[in-house]
């Protein structure tokens, strides 16, 4: 009975915050747009008793999802997420991986100090964090002024509005979720194992390779994860720092929402968008699973 | 998202010394659109706590309306935008009998509102303007030397000019409803044409131009023309009259100048209308009178510079407001304006997935 009511809770959880969600999304994703508050048909009445649900689920169709795959704009746009959200993890990993190896290898007494360094612009809005890149990257902004005024460059680089500057945005954005993970893994390393290595012939840099970088794997692996499928969704970060050229779902998704009031479209995105997320996080799980199996 | 929440320091101490009980009006306008000491005004004169949140673009005021239960009591959507939120039965008719400024409305701007807001039964007239070419005219001067065509549509639609101009940087309005009609004036072309020919001219033209434009945005233009980042603005007459009063409190050595095109301008019309679910319609209607008032209208423009459509107000504005032709225009310029309006569902989807392709290549 305990254990039936202990599984209970997160089920609902799951059920309330995202199945309901989502069951909203694809009924929506069935309707047709209309000029009328809220703008689309048809809206389920309950006042008709069975008639009407019946007569509201035959209204319901596919129509929007063939639509999708007759403009090559949305698989392009999901394409050109998937490869920002990629080649953002890749960066994010090369940056964040020496930094979790640092602060595994600080002296203990620092390790703290460093954690907390990493977490603490949090404690600033992420949207200030972006606007605060936006007068760094800009033509008359920071970086440009320090690199013209040490005669560097003789013209400002153009870099707000360009993929680079969201590639920056991202990497930026989401470094302490790549850090974190594999600094876990990596403390919990057993130095003795690395100079086992060392006594038995390794070189410094072989010992990385077959130790610690296999040991840190399961780090690697759930801290690309937490980068790559916030990174595939992003709305906020292309759009501020990103230029015309950024082609991203989360601003297809804005403008079928926005521009064209057509909410039965904009909701077909979002299921598709949802079903290519499932995919990585279901082998997020497995790998996880697989993990606790181990150790178990 | 890109909408900042402005609360009044009175409004919040107000809230706290009388959370439950207070009367309470909620206004949705535009960034950057009036003098906050009116708003402050406001409360001191009427005893409502008013709650003051702003956004950029109609698309986002109108996704929240069309939601249902905004709980917003004052919006302020433009006219083609308005005419189609009336049809879908969003606002509630206004009563006139609490508006005891409306003999202060100009009966110029009243007829050419009429045509979105038949009778103007739904909506007063807050602000109106132009859309056209703002420029930092040193740089502009710079690149394409004192000649160039800075009154002209040429200027950021033909791609010699742009070319050259990339590299100080350009920015439009991401308004398909604005540049789409730009374009189509530009070309000669009826500005409200729903012919799908014409709108593909519209396309091409662009496309020729994209590869030159930095960023369409629709509000980050009034910093970057101020700062210098840019050059050239296609914006709202207003705005770009702002990033030149920036410019010149910062003392950054930036002029800015804005021209209506002489090709023929876009004039837009910001209406204040009450959402039919409207929680306090009574303060929505006390709001909306207290800035009909002559002088508290006047306060207003001038501090945002852009013209308004209350007669009585002029008297009481600032010589470099109604003086200047480029926020009040000459009868001759007002003759070579022209109004938009709102598309229907297909050819909207037509001008947004044209819209797409002009900013994404796609």
């Amino acid at each position: 009975m305990r254990r039936a009511l202990l599984i209970a809770v997160p089920y609902l959880w799951l059920l309330a915050l995202f199945l309901v969600p989502f069951l909203i999304v694809l009924k929506i994703s069935l309707s047709d747009t209309a000029l009328a508050i809220p703008p689309y048909l048809p809206t389920l009445d309950f006042t008709e008793g069975w008639a009407g649900i019946w007569g509201f689920l035959q209204e319901l169709d596919f129509e929007n999802f063939t639509f999708l795959t007759q403009d090559e704009l949305y698989w392009r746009a999901y394409l050109s997420s998937v490869q920002i959200a990629l080649i953002s993890t890749v960066l994010t990993l090369l940056v964040g991986y020496p930094i979790a190896y640092g602060m595994a290898s600080a002296p203990e007494h620092w390790r703290a100090t460093l954690m907390m360094l990493v977490i603490l612009p949090f404690w600033t809005s992420f949207l200030i964090r972006v606007y605060s890149w936006m007068g760094i990257l800009s033509n008359e902004g920071l970086l440009n002024q320090l690199l013209q005024g040490l005669g560097l460059i003789d013209q400002p680089l153009i870099i707000l509005n360009t993929n680079t500057a969201v590639y920056i945005g991202i990497v930026y954005t989401y470094l302490p979720f790549m850090i974190l993970p594999i600094y876990a893994a990596l403390e919990k390393m057993d130095a003795a194992l690395l100079e086992a290595a060392e006594d038995l012939g390794c070189s410094r840099l072989t010992a990385f390779w077959l130790v610690t970088v296999p040991l840190s794997r399961q780090g690697i692996i759930a801290g690309c994860f937490l980068v790559f499928i916030p990174a595939l969704g992003e709305f906020v970060i292309p759009s501020l720092l990103g230029g015309s050229g950024t082609l991203m779902i989360g601003k297809v998704l804005w403008e079928e929402f926005f521009n064209n009031r057509d909410w039965p479209v904009a909701s077909a995105v979002a299921v598709i968008l949802l079903l290519i997320l499932i995919i990585p996080i279901i082998l997020f799980q497995r790998n996880e699973q697989k993990q606790r199996e181990r150790e178990g | 998202m890109m909408t900042h929440r402005f609360l009044s320091l009175t409004a919040a101490a107000a809230l706290l010394a009388s959370a439950a009980t207070a009367e309470e009006v909620r206004v949705y306008n535009w960034s950057d659109y009036i003098d906050e000491a009116l708003l402050e005004k406001f409360e001191a004169e009427t005893g409502i706590d008013l709650i003051y949140d702003v956004f950029d673009s109609n698309e986002v005021l109108e996704t929240k309306l069309l939601a249902g239960g905004s709980g917003y009591d004052v919006v302020v959507p433009t006219g083609s935008f308005l005419q189609r939120q009336i049809q879908a039965g969003v606002f509630q008719k206004l009563d006139t009998s609490k508006l005891t400024n409306m003999g202060n409305m100009w009966d110029v701007i009243q007829d050419r509102t009429a045509r979105f807001d038949p009778d103007n039964a739904y909506s007063v007239n807050y602000m109106w303007g132009t859309t056209g070419i703002g420029v930092n005219t040193a740089k502009v001067a710079e690149v394409l030397g004192e000649g160039a065509p800075v009154d002209s549509l040429a200027l950021i639609f033909d791609p010699a000019n742009m070319e050259k101009l990339q590299a100080c940087g350009v920015h439009m309005l991401d308004a398909p409803d604005e540049v789409v009609p730009a374009a189509l004036t530009y070309l000669g072309l009826d500005p409200n044409t729903q012919e799908a020919d014409d709108l593909a001219k519209a396309e091409a033209l662009l496309m020729s131009v994209r590869p030159y434009v930095q960023k369409f945005h629709s509000s980050e233009y009034i910093n970057a023309l101020a700062n210098g980042d840019i050059c050239v603005a296609l914006g709202w007459s207003g705005d770009i009259l702002q990033a030149r009063d920036r410019a010149a409190e910062a003392e950054n050595g930036v002029e800015i100048a804005y021209n209506a095109p002489k090709e023929g301008a876009l004039m837009w019309f910001d209406q204040m209308a009450v959402p039919a679910d409207a929680p306090n319609p009574d303060a929505a209607h006390k709001f909306i009178n207290f800035i009909m008032d002559a002088q508290n209208m006047a306060a207003a423009s001038n501090y945002v510079y852009y013209a308004n459509g209350n007669k009585a107000s002029q008297a009481f504005l600032a010589e470099d407001v109604i003086g200047d032709p480029a926020i009040y225009p000459t009868a001759e310029a007002l003759a070579n304006t022209y109004i938009k309006g709102p598309y229907p569902p297909k050819v909207q989807r037509v001008v947004t997935r044209l819209w797409t392709k002009v900013k994404s290549g796609i």
